[in-house]
């Protein structure tokens, strides 16, 4: 794996390549999603880019029907509600995404422990390509 | 074992001011810090002069974003008549002002001022909603606002993790609420000072009035589950789960304990400040309670040399309904799990064994997020006092008071012990 920074614009860059991209502790092993470049366990700054395989299980999760601007550009209103959601890894890591595939406007039938696999949302091209981490139920 | 923390010297309170909370066309941040500092020179029952305070702590989180104008320690340094002395804005998100307060403990503590003025200021219902909950949304986690969450969208998730955890449903949420309003209610200075069932009454006399269906709720739980009457706002948080868009002003004087008689016969004491910091969502180590307010919680229990069984009421900072909840469990007044029972059984009540925010909390009062840790301390400071009107709580001889702050999505939380002697 190259060596990018530990940062969250590598994670950002491996997310438009449809990675998703934590660090793990070369001392103590300890795995940090989003990345990050100094271990919080202990304090080492050696680290190495691990590939997540994208499948977990929804730990919390909202329907949001007031958006901010950004996501009412993309069509979400109070009639039309998105999900966001804390996601439990395989791994053992917690990521936030969008999670999508789901009925937002029926919150009741969204649970929490349900297994999700990942996929990505992009927006934009070129240089100005960004990309939203998301899942959706298997 | 956390350190015994103690401050070089004690502080005490002997004056305290807030404006009135709401939504205001015509005053603007100036005005209303104008308000809140007048009656706070005012409750200094033996006078202080103006030209005594020696400098400011000011918190305020955002009116760059509210109201396109930064740097707002100096503009209200002018406005009181304070300038050329210092005047520092703190920032915490909704704790702002009690970083300002707890800043100004130091300072006192420390030695180098005996006369300061803390507060906080914001502004916020100048902007559309939508606006405002993106301006909100810069208080979390970079990460969580990528993906769409807003600030009750977080509450949310951290409802449907508590939900799941220990089943808790909606309805004691609503406890939490109709709670807040009857305490509001009583409040002259909240921002909605009626209960449910006023609104629910005003609901219907419009429909009255317009020749529409009357609504036929048997009681404020109907109408907390009608989507016309409380609609979805980030699901399980509804509109009566969150504070609203405040516009407000708070300020106290602090000076060394032993010179606290030189203003007033009945100052209150500082008895114990904690704070903490907390990480985001996927971070947290759990999604149902806040590391920051634990921190908080053990600096500032241990500072006092208190428990949780000593303190006799509290403000917590519900921004959302489900804050509520969380925060009790954190700051140990009731076991992890239990809080949305103890709710429901009334525990919190006005005249309950443990009353919580009194003022009808953020939810009822107002939430101007920089005046909002010191109006909580307001509301401590008011009831320790037995000034607090028509909400004071009954039948008890208060003493030890506490106030909760949050800042983001718990990124930053303060938890303030205040004392009677």
């Amino acid at each position: 794996m190259e060596q990018k920074p530990f940062s969250d614009i590598s994670y950002n860059q491996f997310l438009n390549e449809e990675k998703l991209m934590g660090s793990r502790c070369k001392k103590c092993g300890a795995l940090f999603a989003p990345p990050r470049s100094v271990c919080t366990k202990c304090y080492n700054t050696e680290m190495e880019w691990v590939e997540m395989k994208g499948k977990g299980k929804l730990a919390a999760f909202t329907c949001i029907f007031v958006g901010p601007p950004f996501m009412i550009e993309e069509g979400f209103d109070r009639k039309h509600p998105y999900c966001s959601g804390v996601v439990e890894l395989d791994e053992g890591v917690k990521v936030v995404a969008r999670i999508e595939e789901v009925d937002a406007s029926k919150p009741e039938t969204i649970k929490v422990g349900m297994p999700l696999t990942m996929k990505f949302l992009h927006q934009g091209e070129g240089e100005n390509l960004k990309t939203y981490l998301a899942f959706k139920p298997v | 074992m956390q350190k015994r923390r103690k401050l070089g010297r004690g502080v005490a309170i002997v004056g305290a001011g807030m404006s009135k909370f709401g939504m205001f066309k015509d005053k603007d941040s100036k005005d209303l810090f104008a308000e809140a500092f007048k009656e706070c020179l005012e409750s200094v029952s033996k006078g202080i002069d103006p030209k005594d305070i020696e400098a400011l702590w000011l918190g305020n989180f955002s009116n760059d974003f509210f109201m396109h104008q930064g740097h707002w320690g100096p503009i209200i340094s002018d406005l009181i008549g304070l300038a050329p002395k210092p005047a520092t804005r703190t920032e915490g998100a909704c704790a702002a002002s009690t970083l300002a307060f707890r800043d100004g403990i130091f300072a006192i503590a420390s030695g180098f001022y005996d006369i300061v003025l803390v507060g906080g200021v914001e502004e916020m219902s100048k902007r559309p909603t939508e606006e405002v909950t993106e301006g909100l949304a810069l208080a979390t986690v970079p990460y969580e606002g990528r993906v769409g969450f807003t600030f009750p969208g977080v509450f949310g998730a951290i409802s449907t993790a508590y939900f799941e955890k220990y089943g808790a449903t909606r309805d004691h949420l609503m406890n939490v609420t109709i709670k807040s309003h009857n305490n509001g209610r009583l409040n002259p200075k909240a921002q909605f000072n009626v209960s449910v069932r006023d609104m629910m009454n005003s609901r219907i006399a419009r429909a009255k009035k317009k020749g529409e269906p009357l609504p036929a709720w048997k009681d404020e739980k109907e109408a907390l589950w009608d989507p016309k009457f409380n609609p979805p706002v980030a699901w399980p948080m509804h509109l009566f789960d969150c504070c609203p868009i405040s516009d407000g002003a708070s300020c106290m004087i602090l000076v060394p304990e032993d010179m606290a008689k030189n203003f007033t016969d009945d100052p209150i004491y500082v008895k114990g400040i904690g704070q903490g910091s907390g990480r985001g969502l996927h971070a947290a180590p759990s999604l149902t309670s806040f590391e920051a307010n634990k921190n908080a919680a053990a600096e500032a229990y241990g500072m006092s040399g208190l428990t949780p069984k000593d303190i006799q009421f509290a403000e917590v900072h519900d921004c959302f309904s489900m804050a509520e909840l969380v925060h009790m469990e954190d700051l140990g007044f009731v076991k992890e799990g239990t809080a949305f029972k103890a709710v429901a059984e009334g525990y919190t009540k006005l005249d309950g064994p443990m009353p919580i925010n009194t003022s009808g909390g953020l939810k009822c009062k107002g939430h101007p997020v920089g005046a909002t840790g010191v109006a909580q301390l307001y509301e401590v400071w008011e009831q320790l006092k037995g000034e607090a009107g028509g909400r004071q709580i009954p039948n008890k001889d208060l003493h030890i008071g506490a106030a909760q702050n949050l800042g983001g999505t718990g990124g930053t939380c303060t938890f303030t012990i205040l004392e009677r002697r």
